[in-house]
C-alpha cells in the first residue's frame, strides 16, 4: 500500500500548511492569507460533502445551504450584538464558543429536516429534492430585509471573539481555521473507518444487501447526512468570519456546484480529497484572472471561466480518481 | 428444541397487475428441517421468498416465524430474529475484500452501528468470528481480496457465508447454485448437508438431483400455489407433480 508515501505527503502538506504565513510574506504576498484561509474553509465544507457523497453515495446538490445557514447564524447573532437587539428573544453573541456551537447545531437541524425528506428518495430525485430545498434556503435569506436582503450584511462588530486569541489577526485566524481543518480531517478518518463508516460505505455500494443484512439504512444515511450538515455549517460559521460578511451568496445553487467540484476534483471518497480539490479549484479560480492579465490577454482575463470549465473537464478525464490520488500514484508504473 | 413449526405461510397472495404472483400460498416449515421449495419458472419462487424477507409486502394473507406475525414487519428487523436469506442473483459489496463482506454482517449482527470511534477494521471482534465463517465456507485464501475479483462461484459462496453470519434460524438459499459449475455444485451440496440439522433451511433449486439428495421435505409450486408436500420420495411419485413439472424433464 502507499502508506509511506502518504505519510511523506502528509508531512510535507503539513509543513507547507504551517509555514504559510512565513512562506507568503517571504515572497512579498502576504495578502493572500486571506486566499489560503479561505481554501482551509471550503476544504471542510468539501470534506464534510465527502462523507455522505463519497462515502455514503448520496448526490447531494443543496451542501452549500448548510454553508449558508452556518454562515447566517453566526452573522445574525454578531448583527444583533452590535445592534444590541434581541433575536427571539436572546441576545447577540460574538463569542465563537456560543456562536459557532450555534451555526453548527442550527445546520445540523437544517440537515435533520432536509435529510429526513430528502432521503425518501434515491438517484436523480434526492439531487433535485436536496437542490429544492437549497433554494428554498436561499430565497429565504434574500427574503430577510433586516439583514440586508440579497445584498447581505457586515458583521460591523468584526470576527468572533475567543478568550486569549485574537481573531481579526489574520494569522492567528489562520491557524484557528487550520487547526479547525486538522481536527476535522481527523474526525473524519476515525468516523469512516468506524463501525458506522463501514455502514455507510456498505450502503453505498449495495443498500439492498445491507437491509436485507438486517441494516434500517435510512437512519444511517440520515446521521451521515446530519454529520455533513453540521460540518458544512462550521465551515460557514468561518467563512463569516474570515469575510466579516453574510450574504444569499454562499447558498447560491452554483456554490453547492463548485463543493460537488471540489470533492470530484480532488478524489471521492478518500479523506485528504476534497482539500486538495478545494485547494485547487480556489487556487485557479484566483489566479487565471491573474496569469491571463500577466500574458497581456485582456479578454481572458475578464472570460477567464472560458478556460476554467474546460480545464476542470481535462482534469477530470486525466486524473480520473481525482488529484490526491494522482499524487499516490504519481511517477508509478500501472501495473502494481 | 420443540417440534413447533419454525415457519407458517397462510394462504399468501401478490399480484403484479393482473399477475397473480403468489396465489393463497400456505406452507409450513418444521424447525430444523431442510425444506426444498421447487416448481417452473414464473411459478412464484422469488416471489415468496422477497416477501418472507420482507422486500415486498404481501396484498393478503400471513406469514408466522417461531410464532410471531411477521407480515408487516420491516425487512431490516427479520434477520435480527433469525430469518435470512441469500440473493438469487449474487449480492455482495464488488469493492470491498471477501473479508470485509463477512465482517460487516458480524457487525449488523452485533447490536447497532452508532458507535463513530474506534477503528472496524482493526476490531477482532469482528475480524475474528469473520475469518472463521470465510474458513468454513473454504474461502480464507482469499480474504483479503476485493470481492469483485472472485469467480462467480466464489461469490457465491461469499454470499452464503455472509448469510452464515447473521446467526440464522432459517436461512432461505434463493438457488444458491445459480451458475455454479458441477464441481462447485458439488461442493455446496456437501457444505449445505453439513449444515443439515444446526439450522432450519428453505432451499429454491432447480436442480432436481441437489434437491432429491439434500431435503428431508419437499414442496412443489405451481402458478403460485403449493400443489404437493412430502418427503422426496411421495414428491417423486406424486403424479400431480409428474404432470405438473417433472414430467417435462423425464
Amino acid at each position: 500500500m502507499s502508506n509511506k508515501r502518504n505519510t511523506i505527503l502528509l508531512v510535507l502538506l503539513g509543513a507547507i500548511l504551517f509555514t504559510m504565513p512565513l512562506l507568503l510574506d517571504a515572497i512579498g504576498q502576504s495578502f493572500l492569507l486571506g486566499s489560503a484561509t479561505r481554501i482551509l474553509i471550503y476544504a471542510i465544507a468539501a470534506m464534510s460533502l465527502n462523507l455522505i457523497l463519497g462515502y455514503g453515495g448520496m448526490v447531494s446538490f443543496g451542501h452549500a445551504a448548510f454553508f449558508g445557514v452556518g454562515a447566517y447564524v453566526t452573522g445574525i447573532l454578531s448583527f444583533h450584538m452590535f445592534e444590541d437587539t434581541t433575536i427571539f428573544g436572546l441576545a447577540g453573541t460574538n463569542s465563537a464558543a456560543i456562536a459557532w456551537l450555534a451555526s453548527i447545531a442550527i445546520s445540523a437541524l437544517m440537515a435533520l429536516i432536509i435529510g429526513a425528506l430528502s432521503l425518501r428518495t434515491t438517484g436523480v430525485y434526492f439531487i433535485m429534492i436536496t437542490l429544492a430545498f437549497a433554494q428554498m434556503i436561499y430565497f429565504l435569506f434574500v427574503s430577510l430585509q433586516r439583514y440586508g436582503g440579497d445584498d447581505g450584511f457586515m458583521m460591523f462588530d468584526g470576527r468572533s471573539r475567543i478568550a486569549g486569541l485574537e481573531l481579526g489577526d489574520d494569522i492567528s485566524f489562520y491557524f484557528v481555521c487550520l487547526a479547525a481543518l486538522a481536527i476535522f480531517a481527523m474526525g473524519f478518518k476515525t468516523l469512516v473507518n468506524s463501525r458506522f463508516g463501514q455502514v455507510l460505505k456498505g450502503c453505498h455500494e449495495n443498500e439492498p444487501r445491507m437491509r436485507a443484512l438486517g441494516c434500517p439504512t435510512y437512519r444511517y444515511k440520515l446521521v451521515a447526512f446530519v454529520i455533513a450538515g453540521a460540518g458544512a455549517g462550521f465551515a460557514g460559521a468561518l467563512q463569516a468570519n474570515l469575510t466579516e460578511f453574510v450574504s444569499p451568496d454562499y447558498v447560491h445553487w452554483t456554490r453547492s456546484g463548485d463543493l460537488l467540484i471540489m470533492v470530484i476534483l480532488g478524489g471521492i471518497g478518500t479523506v485528504l480529497g476534497p482539500f486538495f480539490g478545494a485547494a485547487a479549484f480556489l487556487m485557479l479560480e484566483e489566479f487565471l484572472p491573474i496569469i491571463f492579465k500577466g500574458l497581456g490577454l485582456p479578454l481572458l482575463q475578464e472570460h477567464w471561466r472560458v478556460v476554467f470549465g474546460p480545464m476542470l473537464i481535462l482534469i477530470v478525464l486525466f486524473a480520473k480518481k481525482g488529484l490526491y490520488a494522482s499524487l499516490m500514484d504519481w511517477g508509478r508504473r500501472k501495473n502494481d | 428444541m420443540t417440534d413447533a413449526p419454525i415457519l407458517i405461510v397462510e394462504n399468501l397472495s401478490k399480484s403484479f397487475g393482473a399477475l397473480k404472483a403468489v396465489d393463497g400460498l400456505n406452507l409450513t416449515v418444521q424447525t430444523g428441517e431442510l425444506h426444498a421449495i421447487i416448481g417452473p419458472n414464473g411459478a412464484g419462487k422469488t416471489t415468496l421468498v422477497h416477501q418472507l424477507s420482507g422486500q415486498i409486502s404481501p396484498d393478503s394473507g400471513s406469514i408466522r416465524f417461531q410464532g410471531l406475525d411477521i407480515t408487516k414487519m420491516q425487512e431490516a428487523k427479520r434477520p435480527h430474529l433469525g430469518l435470512v436469506r441469500s440473493f438469487q442473483i449474487t449480492s455482495i459489496f464488488p469493492q470491498s475484500t471477501v473479508l470485509e463482506n463477512v465482517a460487516i454482517a458480524v457487525q449488523m449482527q452485533s447490536g447497532h452501528s452508532f458507535r463513530f470511534i474506534k477503528n472496524a477494521r482493526a476490531d477482532k471482534s469482528l475480524s475474528d468470528p469473520a475469518l472463521s465463517y470465510l474458513q468454513q465456507i473454504g474461502l480464507e485464501s482469499l480474504a483479503n481480496e476485493p470481492a469483485h475479483t472472485l469467480a462467480h462461484g466464489q461469490q457465491r459462496q461469499l454470499e452464503l457465508a455472509m448469510a452464515l453470519a447473521l446467526k440464522p434460524k432459517l436461512l432461505i438459499l434463493d438457488e444458491p447454485m445459480a451458475g455454479m459449475g458441477a464441481d462447485e455444485s458439488a461442493q455446496m451440496v456437501s457444505f449445505l448437508k453439513s449444515l443439515k440439522g444446526t439450522l432450519s433451511i428453505v432451499l429454491i433449486e432447480h436442480d432436481m438431483d441437489v434437491v432429491f439428495a439434500l431435503s428431508d421435505q419437499i414442496s412443489v409450486l405451481v402458478y403460485g400455489q403449493v400443489i404437493a408436500t412430502g418427503i422426496p420420495d411421495e414428491i417423486r411419485n406424486n403424479p400431480k407433480v409428474r404432470t405438473a413439472y417433472l414430467g417435462e424433464e423425464e
